[in-house]
């Protein structure tokens, strides 16, 4: 057979246009052009991790640095608060030996602890945000796209337009008369109005997405429980919900990487105790100048969550992109 | 006592809810809470923007203007300035997503041997928070120690351009970093329409010996057409709405060079505390929005119109 130099086997399947050196070099060229932006656009993320793990002069070396002596500074910058050692008080302090292994980092820099950041409890603001508004639009939305679903919902196809409408909306188009309806009923800066805000915007894609999972579903198997002597609510929570869960967890990966990282909102209607981590990331200045590597340390420690959710869920979400936008 | 199936099953539908029930028990949350959070918020905004009102004053009751908040806005050059400054930025920041994105997706649609991890690798930076992310380039593009110069080939320190320094620069510091973080989107989305093409199409189109150039823009180009667009439609309702992103990364300086419509609103409303002023801002930026969103509706339903 003339064709079987070629590398790729040749089945009853293969077509004619894949076979031959020009389809094969063109492939070849296709990867090294995707590997090559993978790699480019992978530098900021290299570069930020590894700031987050330079000392202060590495991070703002010139030129910069790609090979460094790692070191924590960066992380206990980020969760202490510091006061400058005034320079005779320097070689007494260094001297004491009831230093702990953050403090004497510190005061190799001229440092002296005195005490946590707020940014332990901005990260728990922002986990205590970010799971408890995704559970309720997850769960608000799956109801809600089941009754569409199932039923004949009168007036369905406007209730589902206007909810889709709501995403529309810029959120600083409802910024300000939310955050004077907020102090109205003493809702700012508390975790309670950040996380219905948020069930709100993640609640018209929830059910949407999940409309659309929902709807792939066979009724007969409802009908099938039904007969057996289920309740709809039994045949809903037995039957259907079991078979969403592809659906739910795409809906949900969504959900939380929207809340997770929203800042505009919780930048205006937080101030003290509900801040959560993004709009206070910004702020992590030390004493003189920013402190690159405390930023990149906070940067690291609020995106990690988010990879590992998202990596756990990768297959969920790419299926969740493809029904959302597939399915109308 | 043991009961039979069908008694089971009366029992079950007399303590159990009637369809009617469920449908409101399920729908009326969700529409409540969005009536609630998104309906009020919305008139009430509305009146606000015929008032003249600040929310640090509240003993001083919003007192009623008429248009004059809108004749204020509509006649003032800085706003239009703003307006231009944010479609230039739209449309720049768009285009080049949807060109990176679908280019993207078009080499990745057949797989190989790691295009799964390739493909997850370049979603990294959706995933992050904006403002963080503008924070963090804020670093790369410093002109002493930050790495993009030196990776655009100027070795030597502060011999490169200080991008975030120089108002026209600023801006499209901006847009390079809006399409690093975007452009795996709209690649996600065409990639989904790649894969669902029937293979079929392109057999026949191989056994007429249509050239790739044809195949491409008869088979691919109006197949991926319709999620293409709302990919561009997503895109540009986010892009007009940029704030996070300017504000890690310039806070609409140097100057007002990078004072995307947004990050005006913002400061209108939560700096300068003009309430009524701002609501006004808000409602014209929201009137821009629906009227481009239904343009883009508009194209897609005529698209999806020929390829039926």
């Amino acid at each position: 057979m003339a064709v079987s130099t070629t590398s790729a086997p040749i089945t009853y399947a293969t077509r004619v246009d894949k076979v031959g050196a020009r389809y094969q070099f063109t492939r070849a060229l296709r990867i090294a052009v995707v590997v090559l932006y993978a790699t480019i656009s992978l530098i900021p993320v290299f570069w930020m991790v590894t700031a987050a793990f330079k000392s202060r002069p590495d991070v703002v070396a010139i030129p910069p640095k790609v090979f460094f002596t790692p070191t924590i500074e960066g992380f206990i910058s980020l969760l202490t608060k510091r006061v400058l050692l005034p320079p005779g008080m320097m070689e007494e302090y260094k001297q004491r030996t009831d230093l702990n292994f953050a403090e004497r980092i510190m005061a190799e820099r001229g440092q002296r602890i005195t005490g946590p950041s707020q940014y332990g409890q901005r990260l728990l603001n922002s986990v205590i945000v970010a799971s408890a508004s995704t559970v309720l639009s997850v769960l608000l939305g799956v109801l809600a796209a089941y009754a569409f679903s199932r039923f004949n919902v009168p007036g369905k196809g406007d209730l589902l337009f206007f909810i889709l409408s709501t995403r529309m909306l810029p959120p600083v188009v409802v910024t300000i008369p939310i955050f004077l309806m907020y102090q109205q009923l003493r809702l700012y800066d508390t975790h309670l109005g950040l996380i219905l805000l948020y069930t709100v915007f993640n609640l018209s894609f929830a059910v949407w997405l999940l409309k659309g999972f929902i709807d792939e579903i066979p009724r007969e198997y409802e009908e099938a429980a039904l007969v057996d002597g289920y309740s709809r609510l039994q045949a809903f929570r037995k039957v259907v919900l079991p078979q969403a869960i592809t659906g739910i967890a795409a809906t949900f990966v969504f959900c939380l990487i929207f809340a997770w990282n929203e800042y505009a909102f919780a930048l205006m209607l937080t101030s003290e105790r509900a801040r959560t981590a993004p709009p206070s990331i910004p702020t992590v200045l030390g004493t003189g100048g920013i402190e690159w590597s405390a930023i990149a340390a906070g940067t690291l420690g609020f995106l990690v969550p988010v990879i590992i959710v998202t990596f756990a869920l990768r297959d969920y979400l790419l299926r969740g992109v493809t029904f959302g936008a597939l399915r109308k | 006592m043991q009961l039979t199936r069908t008694q089971t099953a009366r029992v079950h539908s007399r303590r159990s809810l009637t369809d009617v029930q469920i449908q409101v028990l399920f729908i009326a949350p969700t529409i409540i809470l969005l009536v609630l959070w998104n309906i009020f918020p919305l008139f009430y905004s509305l009146y606000l923007s015929f008032t003249e009102f600040s929310v640090i004053k509240p003993d001083v009751p919003p007192a009623w203007i008429g248009l004059q908040n809108y004749n204020k806005l509509l006649s003032d050059p800085r706003i239009w300035q703003y307006f231009t400054l944010t479609g230039r930025y739209v449309v720049t920041t768009v285009a080049l997503q949807a060109i990176v994105g679908f280019g993207l997706a078009l080499f990745l649609r057949e797989r190989f041997k790691g295009s799964g991890l390739i493909t997850t690798l370049i979603l990294i930076p959706i995933m992050m928070s904006p403002v963080v992310i503008g924070l963090f380039w804020k670093l790369i593009y410093n002109p002493a120690f930050g790495i993009f110069n030196y990776l655009i080939g100027y070795s030597v320190p502060n011999s490169g351009p200080d991008w975030l320094g120089e108002g026209s620069r600023a801006l499209w510091a901006i847009i390079i970093v809006d399409v690093w973080m975007w452009s795996p989107f709209v690649m996600l989305l065409c990639l989904s329409g790649l894969k669902a093409i029937p293979d079929y199409l392109y057999e026949a189109a191989a056994i007429d010996r249509a050239s790739p150039w044809f195949q491409f823009w008869r088979i691919t180009l109006p197949q991926v057409a319709p999620l293409l667009l709302i990919a561009i439609l997503f895109r540009t309702i986010e892009a007009f709405k940029t704030f996070d992103l300017v504000m890690g990364l310039t806070g609409g300086g140097p100057g007002d060079a990078t004072e995307l419509i947004a990050v005006h609103l913002y400061r209108a409303a939560f700096t300068r505390f003009t309430t009524g002023e701002s609501s006004a801002l808000a409602y014209i930026i929201l009137v821009i929005v629906i009227a481009v969103s239904n343009l883009y509706v508009r194209s897609l339903n005529r698209i999806r119109g020929e390829n039926h």
